[in-house]
This record gives structure tokens, sequence and C-alpha cells, in this order.
């Protein structure tokens, strides 16, 4: 019985989710929401801001830095979470 | 583990290992990589040091202390070269619009703070990695 | 590489991944199962290459064959496997 249940709700589940990546754009299409001015301004102006030949670590640690600094407090407190998980007790 | 095959092999690849995470974080603003991947390669040549020759060897070489400062400092340091464009009048982590000379693009100078900050969070990066595994390793016994 | 390759090459590695994520669900030994997301690991960061992003391939190998599988790796060995 409850199988049966399983597979019904995931085969819902596929077809819903069938749906929604028919709805996506295509793959590498130029004429997608995503590409406005804002990709257009990095790509043409992420060499002259910033002097980094990669355009991945321009925008991550340059353009996008507040992310990049949330993202090591992220690792730091992982860090902290496993010391008070593994370490309780230990002076 | 006392396999002499798999000690021979990791003595003769981890300076390889180790200069090819050190190359990703040097050389993260030039060629794909960069902080995070490059301090995962790095500390996994830790890693691989500490599980053949056993945690104590690796002690030695560089003590639990030291990674944790280690790892504190990428945090810290990441705000300090934020800090550099207040210091220079404009805001916080501004890179270009503070006067930073950027270098000639291409060289390993260049990117003003990127190089720096790339090379903070490729430390911390290889810190909590190896802090990771050595609390997962004593918890074990 | 002309298209028609890159679309077969997709789909090969995409049938790949979901045949290692129903293994992986099947295997009851850890350390087997870490193996093969390493695998998993592996066909993701091609993937990643075939759509030209070769930083996400890098951080892709390494967080993913590297730290994962021994991250697994030193779990399993402390004999939680699944009864």
């Amino acid at each position: 019985m409850s199988k049966k249940v399983a597979i019904v709700l995931l085969v819902g589940l596929s077809i819903v989710m069938l749906l929604a990546i028919a709805e996506l754009p295509i793959y590498g299409c130029a004429n997608t929401p995503v590409q406005n001015y804002v990709a257009e301004r990095y790509i043409s102006g992420a060499l002259s801001d910033t002097g980094a030949l990669n355009m991945v670590a321009s925008i991550v640690i340059d353009y996008r830095a507040y992310d990049t600094l949330i993202e090591t407090t992220v690792l730091f407190t992982s860090i902290i979470a496993v010391f008070l998980v593994l370490k309780k007790g230990k002076d | 583990m006392t396999d002499f095959v798999l000690k021979r092999m990791v003595a003769l690849l981890l300076p390889f290992v180790q200069m090819f995470g050190l190359y990703v974080i040097f050389h993260g603003h030039l060629s794909p990589g960069g902080s995070f991947s490059g301090g995962i390669v790095t500390g996994l040549g830790l890693i691989a040091f500490s599980l053949v020759f056993g945690i104590e060897r690796s002690e030695e070489k560089i003590t639990e202390r030291m990674t944790t400062l280690i790892e504190s400092f990428g945090a810290l340091w990441y705000g300090a070269m934020g800090l550099v464009g207040i210091l220079r009048g404009t805001s916080f982590l501004m890179n270009k619009g503070s006067g930073i000379s950027l270098g000639v693009p291409g060289k390993l100078y260049s990117g003003g703070l990127i190089l720096l900050i790339t090379l903070g969070v490729g430390l911390k990066v290889a810190s909590t990695m190896v802090t990771l595994f050595t609390s997962l390793m004593e918890e074990e016994d | 590489m002309s298209p028609e390759i890159i679309d077969l090459l997709n789909i090969a590695f995409l049938t790949f991944l979901i045949v290692i994520a129903i293994a992986v669900s099947y295997v009851r030994d850890l350390l087997y199962a870490a193996i093969l997301l390493g695998a998993y690991s592996v066909t993701m960061a091609l993937i990643w290459l075939l759509m030209s992003a070769p930083d996400l391939a890098i951080t892709e190998a390494a967080a993913g064959i590297g730290m994962t599988t021994l991250m697994i790796a030193v779990i399993s060995r402390t004999g939680r496997e699944e009864k």
C-alpha cells in the first residue's frame, strides 16, 4: 500500500519537475532574462575594473566581495559547530 | 597504517600535491581555480599525510593550535583587507576605487587586493579542512 | 568539439549520474558508498567542464572527490555502517 502511494507521489513530483524544466530558458541562449546589462557590464569591464584575467575571481572577490566574506564566516561557523559537538567536555 | 608502498607513494606525491594547491591559490586571478579549490587541495595533502603516517607525525609538522590560529587569522585577514578601502577614504572592500595599483594583467601581481584576499582565504580553507579531519579522527578513539 | 559530440557526451554523463545515484542507495557498506560518491563527483566535474566552467570543475573535483570521500571514509572507519 505505502509502496503504491510512494510511486504515485514520485511520479507526480517528477511530472511537476519536468514541467518546470520545460519552462526554463534554453542552455546557452542569448535572449534570456539572465543576460541583461549586469552581465554585459561584467564582461566588458571586469579586466579594466579589477586587473584580473580570471573573470570568475574578479566577480567573486571584487564585485561580490561581501558574499565571499560571509562565505568564509560560514566556514568559520562550521568549525565552531564541530568544536561544540565533538570537543564538549575536553579542556 | 604501515604499508611500505603507501608510505613511499605518499611521500613522493605529497610535494607535488602541495605545490599544485599553492599554485591554484596563487594563480586564482589568472587561471581557473581560486581560494576554495586550492585550499582544499592543500588541506587534502596534509590530511593524506596524517592518514598514512599517523596523527602523531602530523602533529609534529603542524600542531592543532597552529591550524586553529591560521583559521581565525584567515577570517580576520579578509576583514583587514576590507579595511584598506576605508583607510584610503572609500567604502569597505573597495579595490580599484581606493587607489591600489592594479598591476599588469597577466602578471602574478595584478588585480590589487584579489591576490592577497585569495591567499588568506586559501590558507583558511586548508586549515579548516585539517581541523575538521583531526577533530573527527580524535572523536573516533 | 562539435555540438553533436558535446550533446552525446552530456547524455552519457547524465545517464551515468543517475545510475550512480541509484547505486549509492543500494550499497550497504559506507566505504563503497563513499567511493561511488567520488565517481559521481568525477562525472559532475566532467559535466562542468563540458559547460565550459573550469572553476567549478576544479572545485567539484577537489571538494567532491577528495573531501567528501575522506570525510565519509573517516566516519565509516568508526564502525557506523548501516545494519
